[in-house]
């Protein structure tokens, strides 16, 4: 009953709070898709430096975030951004890397080589190939990596609060500080909601740019 | 017009060099479909996919209509040479129309002269327009998915067809059925055709010329009916089975071989008529025929003589008939299955067409081997220069 007048009484500021957690996740991931995606591309070209780059992206995500927070600080603050919503932005472009990157490159490499003997044989270039046939084709799973990161993600935003990156995690850290159930739960609740709801979301986009010859 | 000249492809694997193609030279005339047939890893993919470059050739020339295809670049020569695979490889993100269409925009055509394209070639292969252009690949059969993967092949009109065991992923009774429309549409369209096989019998069917391979290298490259007769080698011989008289039996209508004499007579004949026919035909029988000249039966000297009434009352029902336009080995097969010498032909409209005997098959077989002896010493000395010679 408490928390529920906490809300009602505070949901505009919860609404805020939401609306900077969305922002630096849909930066970040957006960010994340530019630059995993063509990563993802490029390295099934090269079996050894496609294992290389995936080993990498795999260590960066056991990074524990509150470390990562801790590590960019010293560098950031050259800049004077030590703090704030650049290295929240930095960190979970980091940690989507790895979802996105592997899921481009296994979608990719899995393209059936029926279809690119076809498609070769059929004098296609390379780059025809790769608009007309595999990316169409691996969207469903690049999409699955990207629901991944942007889950995974709006959980560890919630951790940039810390270093004054605002967003919901604002009341988690304030409800652990002040003791205060109310904030705290309000904030997990929150949190865990805009996870399902983004999940969600991004599961019909994923279905309305899945080509229509591939669903089931 | 293809032509291969001294074609090479050595591969360097750990160890050694294999050789896939040894010094292949051959040439397919314009219009004809040249089956390379083989047991797998003799070279025969290795040779065609040389043509489209996907394997480039070590050494050798390829000439496409007198043109060395070496001076052209890739992407020009393969969008100038239709491609069809065994497992198809439709896009399935594509729909059928689509996937006709890639070609023809790869080269700019005008997007509605290629889908008017599309829609005319689902129509070759009985695929219903309206019905089939916005379905997606995997809502077709894989008999339907093959028709439009050798449609795709064709839309851009390409002198030049390279097909890699087209119908090798079909069932048997749709593989034929399509294997006949496919020879139906060559009739018309005429394109210069290389086929990789390993089907004796497919190749017997749909080759102009058939080119025997055996590591790399050109065994034997002749007519199916020579290759039947005539097998340069042992191997060759082994290769086309040791019923290879039987398959030469595909390679015959019943047309080129019944005999269009015989007496007929109607039911309602007198006896002594058809006697009489009998006796200045020489003949020890006549076929009966109904009013719309349909065989219905037949009727014998023997009995009928000192008989009295109507030829009726004498006739016997026909086991079976055949279609004039069935090959000789479906008509053996029905002469076998009725334990009958001879059978009555039908031709399109159900008429009487002539009749086939089993002397009539043998002679027929025979003939090809008396015909085929001077080209036969030929393909003999050809083959036993690299082989163990003749069998």
């Amino acid at each position: 009953m408490e928390i529920l007048s906490f809300i009602a009484n505070n949901w505009q500021v919860i609404l805020r709070l939401a609306g900077e957690h969305i922002s630096i996740v849909a930066v970040a991931v957006g960010l994340a898709i530019l630059t995993g995606v063509p990563i993802g591309i490029a390295i099934t070209q090269n079996r050894r430096v496609a294992d290389a780059v995936l080993y990498v992206a795999s260590i960066i995500v056991t990074i524990p975030s509150i470390a990562l927070f801790g590590l960019m600080i010293p560098i950031l603050s050259k800049i004077g951004q030590g703090i704030g919503w650049l290295p929240a932005v930095i960190a979970i472009l980091l940690y989507s890397q790895l979802p996105i990157v592997r899921n481009t490159y296994t979608a990719i490499t899995n393209v059936d080589p029926a279809l690119r003997e076809a498609a070769i044989g059929m004098g296609m270039t390379p780059f025809q190939r790769l608009t007309r046939l595999e990316i169409p084709i691996a969207i469903p799973v690049i999409m699955a990596g990207v629901r991944t990161a942007v889950v995974m993600n709006i959980g560890v935003a919630a951790i940039a609060a810390y270093i004054g990156a605002g967003g919901l995690g604002v009341l988690i850290a304030r409800g652990i500080s002040q003791t205060d159930p109310r904030q705290l739960i309000t904030g997990a609740l929150a949190v865990s909601l805009l996870a399902i709801v983004a999940d969600w979301a991004l599961l019909r986009l994923q279905k309305r740019l899945t080509p229509a010859g591939l669903k089931r | 017009m293809i032509r291969l000249e001294d074609l090479t492809k050595r591969f360097k694997t750990p160890g050694a060099d294999i050789v896939a193609a040894d010094r292949v030279n051959m040439e397919v005339p314009t219009g004809e479909i040249c089956i390379l047939l083989g047991p797998s890893g003799c070279g025969k993919t290795t040779a065609l996919k040389m043509i489209n470059r996907l394997i480039p050739p070590t050494s050798g020339k390829i000439y496409i209509d007198g043109k060395d295809t070496s001076q052209l670049d890739d992407i020009q020569l393969r969008r100038n040479i239709g491609y069809v695979i065994q497992q198809i490889g439709l896009f399935p993100n594509m729909t059928v129309e689509e996937n006709i269409c890639v070609v023809p925009r790869l080269l700019n055509w005008d997007i509605r002269k290629a889908r008017q394209r599309a829609a005319d070639l689902l129509d070759l292969v009985g695929l219903d327009p309206r019905q089939f252009l916005r379905r997606y690949p995997k809502e077709l059969s894989g008999g339907q998915q093959q028709r439009v993967g050798v449609i795709r092949a064709l839309a851009a009109d390409p002198p030049v067809m390279l097909m890699d065991e087209p119908f090798g992923a079909i069932d048997p009774i749709n593989r034929e059925i399509i294997q006949d429309e496919f020879l139906k549409m060559q009739a018309e369209l005429k394109k210069t055709i290389m086929f990789v096989s390993h089907d004796i019998d497919e190749a017997v069917k749909m080759g102009d010329k058939i080119a025997i391979f055996r590591a790399g290298r050109i065994e034997q490259y002749d007519t199916p009916d020579m290759i039947l007769a005539h097998p340069a080698n042992a191997f060759v011989a082994d290769f086309v089975g040791a019923d290879r008289t039987l398959k030469r039996l595909r390679l015959v209508t019943a047309e080129e071989v019944a005999t269009t004499e015989v007496p007929v007579t109607a039911r309602s004949t007198k006896v002594s008529d058809a006697l009489q026919q009998l006796t200045v035909a020489r003949a020890r029988r006549a076929v009966v025929i109904d009013s719309d000249h349909r065989p219905v039966g037949f009727v014998t000297a023997e009995e009928m003589a000192g008989g009295s009434g109507e030829v009726r009352d004498f006739a016997h029902p026909l086991p079976a008939t055949v279609p004039v336009r069935a090959d000789l080995r479906a008509v053996v097969s029905e002469m076998f299955a009725h334990d009958t010498m001879w059978l009555a032909c039908t031709d399109d409209h159900g008429r009487f067409a002539g009749v086939i005997t089993q002397p009539d098959v043998t002679a027929a077989l025979r003939a090809t081997y008396g015909a085929g002896k001077g080209a036969s010493d030929q393909a003999r000395q050809q083959g036993s220069g690299r082989d163990q010679g003749a069998p």
